[in-house]
């Protein structure tokens, strides 16, 4: 999708919308849920936290890519996006030199 | 960046009404809705820096009270909320395809998959409500520390979600008005898409608190 | 200057001339202009400072003697808790900004309006019900809020004073100031006129728009923080309260996040309009100007990271002590970089020393005394004597009141003419500032001796080898009211009875200057396309007389 002609503001949908790939994507949300389920039954000591949030990083990259059309967008919105959440990220880390040597 | 061209040329004089800028600019609303959503995410961000550090501080409480919430009922929710973003994309297709009766059919269901969000969630606070269990309840005040303080965080954090699920629902409905009314329109669906832009991010925000709260073991 | 290229009767109707659906007062309380808007809050601005410089006055005349002068310690606590809240929520944080930056934010870039004008209007009505919500809590059953305006808990939690009305002001002030640094962020990315690359906006635009990144980013913690307080005042959850297995440490955490980049919100306008005036006052290019646009994003992304050094003593581990000392001296990195440019501006260049440049002069002076003063509390061992003392209140009012709200001045007096078409009186004003400058310094610099002997902050009561220091300081606080009442009385009179100033009377080039005093409603009779920086004094006659 290109948004070089913009001069209007009005976005020309050059992809084609497709439920197809959608449902796609929501089939495998769901299989991801089960499979976040399933692991949290097993016992992986300290790297449950770790494998629980992955498959949920990876679930919310598909919601964030497809759902929420990211991956069509300009890359004035993607870097917006990652320059956010590297911010949320180092405030994590930050807060973390405090809370976990504490 | 394509910024560089000017929205300003296509601007129609309004005469004798106050200036309306009748300037359309569907590339402008959906930065300030993503630029609205990182104030969200954000907003959650905080909460989510509370539970890493009590997490880390009180990690067997969190682990023992973590079993009294039943996996199926947010398993339930998981379902519920995807599948609702899903049929949020589908509403958009649809009108981006001039189907507008699909749309509002989609966007119902949208709207009553929220309501079944809510529903799971009310049994389930009150569930816990009925064991004494709420802050301030007296069965709470029994327990340690490190389990009312996951407690704390659990109903601030779905308390918090909950809301964000109640304004979703609102936001939803007006839109629908507006398909209905025509003011949402194949040829002008920015605001369907914005509105289909917050829900998902409610969603990606269960996808986070789930795992953090119900899958403890 | 040439003040008359354009005549500013009849062949244009200016924004306030302008009749839409609504006139009189609901034609500015129903108007989305952003020039109107930008009046609203400032008008708004003026009345708050004016309350909150009333209360500091009071302040200083209790500290006259020890013990009770005036009022008791409960009342004071409340004071300086308010006179906090005021002066931080309802005028340094929104002043520039949504001020100045509501009326020539657009004008500068060669818009019309801000992209969405609504929302702007919402945002001001959001800013007039967190303010009067504040100022109605005074009167509340439980008195007023008595926690300082940081709200530290666990205080917060137990004091029985009204805390959730104050903090569900302080909210919704967030939430106004979000949706302005959203409305700005999309306004500079979408309507810049043609030929405006990112390197060819004003330097003011940058200062906004990296000061509304951090609205963006920084203001839903202190949203979030503010919400768990009443949360936890409402239900005692027990996430802040120790008594409940809560660590009073994070809400430290969780307010510093946003209240640390706060102050860069508060100075980096600043810093940008300082950034407009030298130039158009040393006829000269700016020096540097990719430096300085750079380092306000610079500031805005280091100064995110900083929020630890007002935690030194609060018991955190000693590595991330450190790490937020390391981190804190880095800012000082790019506000070198902006000082040494404005010097190097003015170098060679023909200077002429009117009312705003030498507002720019006073603060380069204070805002240098208050940094480097911020230097001696970065470094962990000199913050430990000194915390909580009188030296961090004087810092604090060196970097924010002779910083922002010194520029805040100069600001007015330098878009005065632009803003409202005529001219105040240049030598009284002058006369002002040097009464201003004299009596700031009595005042504050005087805290800096009082805290480095040990005389700690937010005491109603003081030992008595103090009490000279305190008379001298409130002796202080005397001149500087009078030289701030002396500069608004000349404003108001010069906006009565003043000359017409023309449509350029500093000779700036930046676009506002290119636009008919006062600006006609549209800003622009054809959106223009720009050739030149901002600066480039050579091309001064194709950029102006190139008048719309």
């Amino acid at each position: 999708m290109s948004h070089t002609d913009t001069n209007d503001g009005k976005i020309a949908h050059a992809h084609d919308p497709r439920y197809g790939i959608n449902i796609m994507i929501w089939i495998t949300l769901l299989s991801l849920t089960v499979i976040t389920i399933a692991v949290a039954g097993i016992d992986l000591g300290n790297y449950t936290l770790l494998v629980a949030m992955f498959i949920a990083a990876i679930k919310s990259a598909f919601v964030i890519n497809y759902f929420m059309h990211i991956k069509f967008e300009d890359l004035l919105f993607k870097l917006f996006l990652v320059g956010v959440i590297l911010v949320l990220l180092v405030v994590f880390v930050l807060t973390g030199f405090d809370v976990f040597l504490r | 960046m394509s910024t560089n061209s000017s929205t300003n040329v296509a601007h129609e004089e309004e005469h004798g009404h106050e200036h309306v800028h009748d300037l359309r600019d569907d590339y402008g609303s959906k930065l300030g809705m993503w630029l609205f959503l990182f104030t969200e995410l954000l907003l959650f961000g905080g909460l989510f820096l509370l539970y890493m550090a009590y997490r880390f501080e009180y990690f067997p409480e969190f682990q023992l009270s973590a079993k009294s919430l039943k996996i199926w009922m947010g398993g339930l929710n998981t379902i519920i909320l995807l599948t609702s973003s899903l049929t949020m994309v589908l509403s958009i297709i649809a009108l981006q395809r001039r189907k507008i009766k699909a749309s509002i059919y989609w966007l119902i269901t949208t709207i009553s998959f929220a309501f079944g969000f809510l529903v799971v969630k009310y049994f389930e606070w009150s569930d816990k409500f009925s064991h004494g269990i709420f802050p301030g309840g007296e069965e709470l005040a029994l327990k340690t520390q490190g389990e009312k303080i996951f407690y704390g965080l659990y109903f601030s954090m779905t308390g918090l979600h909950g809301l964000h699920v109640i304004i979703g629902m609102i936001i939803l409905t007006f839109i629908l008005v507006f398909i209905v009314k025509g003011k949402v329109s194949p040829d002008r669906f920015v605001l369907l898409e914005n509105g289909g832009l917050y829900w998902h991010l409610v969603d990606l925000i269960w996808i986070f608190l789930f795992p953090l709260f119900y899958l403890l073991h | 200057m040439s003040d008359s290229t354009v005549s500013t009767n009849g062949d244009y109707v200016n924004f306030y001339q302008y009749k839409g659906k609504h006139t009189g007062i609901l034609g500015w309380l129903l108007s989305v202009d952003h020039k109107r808007i930008g009046l609203l809050y400032l008008g708004s601005m003026v009345t708050f400072f004016l309350v909150g410089m009333t209360l500091g006055f009071f302040m200083r005349l209790e500290l006259w003697n020890p013990g009770q002068d005036i009022m008791g310690p409960q009342t004071y606590n409340a004071l300086f808790t308010l006179h906090g809240i005021i002066m931080i929520f309802l005028v340094i944080i929104p002043g520039i900004p949504a001020g100045f930056g509501n009326f020539f934010l657009p004008i500068q870039i060669g818009a019309e309006d801000v992209s969405f004008p609504r929302l702007n209007l919402f945002s001001w009505y959001l800013y007039t019900i967190g303010g009067l919500l504040a100022v109605a809590s005074l009167f509340l059953s439980g008195g007023p809020i008595d926690t300082g305006w940081t709200f530290y808990a666990p205080y917060s939690l137990r004091t029985g004073t009204e805390v959730i009305m104050p903090l569900m002001a302080a909210f919704i002030l967030g939430f106004s100031s979000i949706l302005t640094g959203v409305n700005f962020v999309t306004t500079v990315h979408r309507l810049r006129a043609p030929g405006m690359t990112f390197f060819k906006l004003p330097l003011f635009i940058w200062a906004l728009y990296s000061t509304a990144w951090i609205q963006i980013i920084g203001t839903p913690i202190i949203g979030i923080t503010i919400l768990l307080v009443v949360v936890e005042r409402l239900f005692g959850v027990g996430l802040f309260d120790p008594a409940m297995g809560g660590d009073p440490i994070l809400f430290q955490h969780l307010f510093w996040i946003y209240s640390h980049p706060a102050v860069y919100i508060m100075i980096l306008p600043a810093m940008g309009v300082v950034s407009e005036i030298i130039p158009t006052f040393a006829r000269k290019t700016i020096f540097g100007y990719g430096a300085i646009a750079v380092s306000s994003i610079a500031i805005a992304f280091v100064g995110t990271l900083v929020w630890g050094h007002h935690m030194f003593t609060s018991g955190m581990s000693d590595e991330s002590r450190w790490v937020y000392s390391f981190l804190t001296f880095i800012v000082a990195l790019p506000s070198g970089v902006k000082i040494f440019n404005w010097v190097a501006t003015m170098y060679k260049g023909s200077i002429k020393a009117e009312t705003p440049f030498l507002y720019v002069m006073a603060f380069i002076f204070l805002f240098s005394i208050g940094g480097l003063t911020g230097l001696v509390l970065g470094s962990l061992a000199t913050d430990v004597h000194l915390h909580d003392t009188y030296f961090v209140v004087a810092h604090f009012h060196y970097v924010m009141f002779g910083g922002t709200i010194f520029i805040f001045f100069a600001a007015l007096h330098y878009w005065f003419p632009k803003m409202f078409g005529k001219m105040y009186n240049t030598k009284i004003a002058n006369i002002a500032l040097a009464i201003m400058v004299v009596g700031f310094n009595m005042l504050y610099f005087t805290f800096f001796i009082l805290g480095y002997l040990g005389m700690p902050r937010r005491y109603y009561d003081y030992l008595p080898e103090f009490q000279g220091m305190h008379q001298f300081a409130t002796v202080g606080s005397w001149v500087m009211i009078a030289g701030i009442l002396l500069m608004f009385i000349n404003l108001f009179l010069g906006l009565k009875n003043g000359k017409k100033s023309g449509n350029n009377p500093w000779g700036g080039m930046t676009l506002e200057w290119t636009v008919p005093s006062p600006p006609p409603l549209l800003n622009f009779k054809k959106i223009p396309t720009v050739k030149y920086g901002p600066y480039e004094y050579e091309h001064y006659d194709e950029v102006t007389n190139n008048v719309n």
